[in-house]
């Protein structure tokens, strides 16, 4: 599944990613492949993204919503 | 006709006046390019943040309750105008200083009589344009064009929200000059507060999962969209402030260049009256000395 993070200065992250985890404004969740599409809030926390071969990428955000449809993921972030 | 002397210090005048107009815009070029950058980058988010916005109307209409839409009789109004520090940028400033008093004028008449009209002036030339006139003037900060981040606008934006859900003032206008291309500015007039929601239901029907709730990814969402709108109005402003530069400095640069060759004719003629006057003064006066 495609993935990008964006602020409102500019583009962070974009790629291709095995699994997502955030920090919903419940509680952290993680998006796999094939997952439902679903619009969430965001609380502060930190974004971790697996992509292939293991590697791992982490953002520190204050706030945010995430957008998830068919396999592709939008986070628009504040940090 | 002036004296030889006369027209060689113009020349030299006009000519340093050139070199520092082409100067000028050169720099405003290479900032333009920097400021169109921002926008570019700033777009991909606005956007997507309007898609999410739309989506979530489809399926709620919390949004009419939120605190940033309350529709309230306007009885103090804030118009917030935003121009550059700087001047040497042609009507660019003069647009938006005479937009915002006169929309205080036509359509606010009777409040801006009572004094009910406030003007936040962002840039010190609208603060300059609008002191004086016996308006209530609030002088914003400044510094913020020195550099333009979504962080540094924030508090401001904030600020606004917050005279807003307080009470203070029941309408917030902006006023702009919206960034077309290098050469076009276009003189903008938006609402910024009450938050006008685009209730158009769009065709695209995704089955999401709202989480939390609908309602509450709402409020979190329009003041989200309410800093963007703002950050936005002062990208454009920048971006169009460079622009205005860039071309006023270029029709400065191409005066300069057709006054600098009418006074090269000008001297060269007047050079060469001198020196006939001179080859006349010598042949008749050997003529004198033959006779």
């Amino acid at each position: 599944m495609f993935i990008e993070i964006l602020t409102p200065d500019k583009k962070i992250f974009e790629g291709e990613a095995e699994l997502v985890q955030v920090p919903g404004s419940n509680g952290s969740f993680e998006i796999l492949n094939n997952h439902a599409p679903i619009i969430s809030t965001l609380g502060e926390g930190k974004i971790k993204v697996v992509s292939e071969g293991k590697k791992e990428d982490s953002f520190q955000i204050k706030s945010g919503v995430i957008e998830v449809l068919k396999n592709k993921i939008i986070v628009l972030i504040e940090t | 006709m002036a004296s030889l002397k006369e027209i060689r210090t113009r020349i030299t005048s006009v000519n340093s006046t050139k070199q520092i107009t082409s100067a000028m815009k050169m720099v405003s070029a290479a900032k333009l390019r920097k400021a169109q950058d921002a926008i570019v980058r700033m777009r991909p988010y606005a956007i997507k943040l309007h898609e999410i916005l739309g989506n979530l109307s489809n399926a709620t209409d919390s949004a009419l309750d939120n605190p940033y839409a309350v529709q309230r009789e306007a009885k103090n109004i804030l118009i917030v105008a935003i121009t550059s520090n700087k001047g040497l940028c042609g009507a660019f400033n003069a647009n938006v200083i005479k937009k915002a008093q006169s929309i205080a004028a036509e359509k606010y008449s009777d409040l801006l009589a009572k004094g009910k009209v406030s003007f936040l002036t962002l840039g010190k030339k609208s603060y300059d344009g609008l002191k004086g006139k016996g308006l209530n003037l609030i002088q914003g900060n400044n510094a913020i064009f020195d550099k333009l981040t979504f962080e540094r606008t924030t508090p401001l934006a904030e600020e606004l929200m917050n005279d807003f859900t307080t009470g203070k003032f029941d309408t917030i206008i902006l006023v702009y000059n919206e960034f077309k291309n290098a050469a076009v500015q276009i003189l903008t007039e938006e609402q910024f507060l009450p938050v006008q929601i685009n209730t158009g239901k769009s065709k695209i029907v995704n089955d999401y999962i709202f989480e939390p709730t609908k309602d509450y990814i709402m409020k979190e969402l329009i003041p989200k969209s309410l800093k963007i709108q703002f950050y936005k109005a002062l990208l454009d402003s920048n971006a169009a402030e460079h622009g205005a530069r860039m071309t006023a400095m270029h029709k400065a640069t191409d005066n300069a260049t057709e006054l600098i060759k009418e006074l090269r004719l000008h001297y060269n003629k007047a050079r060469q009256a001198s020196i006939t006057n001179e080859i006349l003064e010598i042949v008749s006066g050997a003529e004198a000395l033959k006779g």
